[in-house]
């Protein structure tokens, strides 16, 4: 039938877009890897066998990633009990700020840490005082400092996915297991974990992904001690392009080996599947000690959590070069925020990362719209591929597609789909492009698929064209799963560092990369006062984000 | 003069068949029944005739008018959904008035056509409700004025009952049928529930494995059914193997389970092994004397002014009796008989193909 042929033929189109951004750009760089002067080569294979560094580095990597999975589930986990299981007072705002890591884009958490608990920070600083030491009591480097900010930022992946598999728990099941007489030890042990396994596998990924892919809290706090993220960026500007092709490699295949260990567990599905039954209620804590233990705990941790956002805050007040050994700044001024907006130059990288992550939000959003279309609605004979292909740069560490697109798209060869975009405007948005498609694609796919089909049926009964049915009910019904998928889009492309640092010129420079010079000249002040505006940015793109989608 | 005709339907999805060559032709007002259970090609042949599904084979013609291939959205016939498909974001009056704006229907024209459809389902004055505030009754009538606002050539109801509360059922029914006569649209239902079809066809097509078994009035079905599964699938009856000596001038002679039994009133059927559907009022309990077939009573079930009884056979047959309400108990033997009134009650398929 025609109508079925042509939409079979979108469905094909939309792969060999996918393919072209996603897939092709990546073969590429396995070739150059594999590729000498005269031809196929494993020499580069070899020096990276042969070099101790590159060894060091992939271990690096693959250990500091289980390292941060096992301290974000020691301190994510608890929590989500003690918030998801126990009411006590305060509860509900401390359950809220124990979520606030997140709105900090890795960049800018790492410089918080950096005011706080580096060399000149605030603690270092009281502590040295207190103590009468000669300089600060530690220095925030290497492996210990990089695990400090991945336990920080990534507890909040088990935190949450914990408290979504506890409020999806059904009450008639604890009480089942009740009336067997299993009591509360032997109910989480056999019930309740056995239940969480797939969001806690979930978490699990997530972090060692994120944390595998982490390029900023080594790129600041690495020192000596490089992963691969920072070895492939540093192997690039020696110029050894091949040897970071290998790299680039290496560090996907191990990317790959966690997805399919972890295989079976469910990712992101949070809030996309329906609750049965009802959810436990809370137990209330009665015993005046234990709530007031619980409420001390909580208000201790929530200004420990809060700290970083406080001191951004604190130091995006701070005049350049006035503050030097002193716990607190001595002057505080408007100053920074104020040339944010009046200096064209530093005004430059705001606009540029607003509009950057504008386009790439709407892009990856029509794209999604698109593959939910012919993939759940139409369902399309290329839909696994389409689905598959969405989701593969979430695999894919940033550092690596970066490279990819820098490979893939600085040679001008049309006919092989290959045009120079390295240096122009467009490599950015492309590159946040790919890098978001699954993340946003997942929300609105799940959106699509939370759709009664019956639904547009009604629509074409009564008479409305494909057209007028996305329009008045496809669209609107959406509306929920398009602005989650949006903001998370928005937000991280709005704090991107790692696929910038690779690809920026100096007309598209982001807030990211400004904030990192700034840094070098020692203008604290201003590089806060963008921390700032991006913590700030980030909250509120979120807050609009849950305000929409739990609406409608 | 027929309006709507399904020619020969064929529906394939791989390897089965879902609608096997069905044809039936539809008067201009008429309300037809498609009823049959689960994957008997009922669903398979409402979606064909709103155009989501494409046949492989045959026609669908409204007034002459060569429909088959005709998009659902220029089909112009409504559609009650099982479960509504009430658009959520909208309110009541903006879910009515969706069909119309697609014909171009606006400003105070479109108010007075959603206004006359809410009336008409007695919901007046509910235009700026929302959906989620609403009954499941009162969905279900919205869903109704929704594809009626239209003025469709046909309407289509796809199991409309099945969403509701047993206790409200028999009340939307009888809502439902009159709103349609006074409408006096064209309409296909599908159903699983044979009261249902009763109530609310004019005539029942009763479907099996995607074909049409028989299509008659209520009437017809019960009193003279095509064949065995029409027999049993409606109306309440049991089944029992019997053997068909032959035709006397008083009726048909059969043995069952060694007992000789004489029916009157029963259509011709060669001698030989034969299945006897019953109707339970087919049959009368008594004292087990020789003549009666021997059981034992396994469940009673109070039904009302009669009881239903459930007889176990000596050769393993269960049978379903009515009776006055405390004539047995469980447990005891009884014989049993056909009752003197059997009228169609009792039918007889023989085995052997002819």
């Amino acid at each position: 039938m025609r109508p079925r042929r042509r939409v079979e033929l979108l469905g094909v189109a939309l792969l060999a877009l996918l393919a072209w951004l996603i897939v092709y750009p990546l073969i590429l760089v396995l070739v150059e890897g594999f590729r000498g002067p005269e031809g196929w080569t494993l020499d580069f294979v070899r020096l990276f066998l042969q070099q101790p560094t590159e060894a060091r580095a992939l271990w690096g990597s693959v250990w500091i990633s289980l390292a941060s999975v096992v301290l974000a589930a020691a301190i994510g986990i608890p929590l989500a009990f003690l918030f998801g299981r126990y009411d006590f007072p305060g509860r509900r705002i401390l359950g809220w700020l124990v979520a606030l890591p997140a709105v900090l884009p890795p960049l800018v958490g790492v410089i918080a840490f950096l005011f706080l608990y580096g060399e000149s920070g605030f603690i270092s600083l009281l502590l040295q005082r207190l103590l009468r030491l000669e300089a600060a009591p530690w220095a925030l480097q290497g492996a210990g400092a990089i695990l400090l900010v991945h336990a920080y930022s990534m507890y909040v992946y088990f935190y949450l996915f914990t408290r979504a598999g506890l409020a999806s728990l059904d009450t008639s099941v604890l009480e089942a297991a009740a009336s067997l007489g299993a009591g509360r030890w032997r109910t989480l042990r056999r019930v309740v974990f056995p239940l969480l396994y797939p969001a806690l596998g979930g978490a699990a990924l997530l972090t060692f992904m994120t944390s595998l892919a982490s390029f900023s809290a080594p790129y600041i706090f690495g020192g000596g001690f490089r992963v691969m993220t920072t070895q492939i960026v540093s192997t690039r500007l020696n110029g050894d392009d091949e040897l970071a092709m290998i790299e680039t490699v290496s560090l996907t295949l191990v990317a790959l080996a966690a997805l399919w260990m972890l295989r079976g567990s469910r990712f992101l599905d949070i809030g996309a599947g329906g609750r049965k039954g009802l959810a436990p209620a809370r137990v209330r804590v009665q015993r005046h000690w234990a709530r007031l233990t619980l409420g001390v705990i909580g208000w201790g941790l929530a200004v420990l959590l809060l700290l970083p956002h406080l001191t951004l805050l604190l130091v995006s007040f701070v005049p350049l070069g006035t503050w030097t050994t002193e716990p607190l700044p001595p002057a505080y001024t408007w100053r920074n925020y104020l040339t944010l907006v009046e200096d064209p130059v530093r005004a430059g990288p705001l606009f540029n990362s607003l509009w950057l992550a504008t386009v790439s939000t709407v892009a990856a959003v029509g794209i999604a719209i698109a593959a939910g279309i012919l993939s759940v609605r139409r369902r399309v004979r290329s839909r696994g591929i389409i689905e598959g292909l969405l989701g593969l740069p979430w695999a894919v560490p940033g550092t690596v597609f970066a490279i990819a697109l820098a490979t893939a798209f600085s040679v001008r060869a049309p006919l092989a789909g290959r045009f120079v975009l390295v240096g122009t405007l467009w490599i950015l948005p492309l590159a946040y492009l790919v890098r978001n498609l699954p993340i946003t694609s997942r929300a609105i796919l799940a959106g699509f698929r939370a759709l009664d089909p019956s639904l547009d049926e009604a629509a074409a009964t009564l008479g409305a064209g494909r057209w007028r049915t996305l329009r008045r009910v496809t669209l609107p019904l959406l509306r929920p799963a398009l602005v989650a998928g949006a903001s998370l889009a928005f937000v991280t492309a709005f704090g991107d560092f790692v696929t910038s640092i690779m690809l920026y010129t100096y007309d598209t420079r982001p807030i990211s990369l400004e904030i990192l010079s700034s840094l070098r000249q020692s203008d604290v002040g201003v590089a806060a006062a963008y921390g700032v505006v991006v913590m700030a940015v980030s909250a509120a793109v979120f807050a609009v984000g849950a305000d929409q989608g739990s609406g409608g | 003069m027929t309006f709507l005709r399904l020619d020969s339907l064929t529906k394939r999805f791989d390897s089965t068949v879902a609608v096997d060559h069905l044809s039936l032709s539809i008067e201009r007002g008429e309300m037809l029944a498609l009823l049959g259970p689960s994957g008997s090609g009922k669903t398979t042949t409402l979606r064909l005739l709103a155009g989501f599904e494409v046949p492989d084979q045959g026609q669908v013609l409204v007034e002459g008018e060569n429909v088959t291939r005709v998009d659902p959205v220029a089909r112009r016939f409504g559609m009650v959904f099982q479960h509504y498909a009430l658009f959520p974001h909208l309110d009541v009056g903006e879910n009515v008035a969706f069909g119309l704006e697609s014909l171009g229907v606006s400003g105070e024209e479109l108010e007075r056509r959603v206004a006359r459809a809410l009336t008409l389902v007695d919901l007046a004055g509910f235009e700026r409700r929302r959906i989620s505030h609403l009954s499941g009754g009162q969905q279900q009538r919205v869903a109704l004025a929704r594809a009626l606002a239209p003025e469709p050539r046909v309407l289509l109801l796809d199991e409309p009952l099945s969403n509701l509360d047993p206790s409200l059922r028999e009340r939307t029914r009888r809502e439902i049928r009159e709103l349609i006569r006074r409408v006096g649209i064209t309409t296909v239902l599908v159903t699983h529930e044979q009261d249902e079809a009763f109530d609310l066809g004019d005539r029942v097509a009763v479907l099996r494995g995607g074909r049409l078994e028989q299509v008659g009035t209520p009437e017809d079905l019960y009193a003279a059914p095509a064949n065995e599964f029409v027999a049993e699938f409606v109306g309440r009856s049991s089944t029992i193997g019997v053997l068909v000596l032959g035709r006397t001038d008083r009726g048909v002679r059969v043995a069952v389970e060694g007992v000789e039994w004489n029916l009157t009133d029963t259509a011709d059927s060669p001698p030989g092994p034969a299945r006897m559907v019953v109707r339970p009022e087919a049959l009368r309990l008594m004292d087990p004397t020789p003549g009666a077939l021997i059981g034992t009573v396994t469940e009673r079930r109070f039904t009302g002014a009669a009881s239903l009884f459930t007889v176990l056979t000596e050769g393993g047959a269960a049978l379903e009796v009515t009776g006055p309400p405390r004539s047995v108990m469980a447990g005891e033997q009884v014989g049993i008989m056909p009752s003197r009134r059997a009228g169609g009650g009792i039918h007889l398929f023989s085995r052997t193909v002819p």
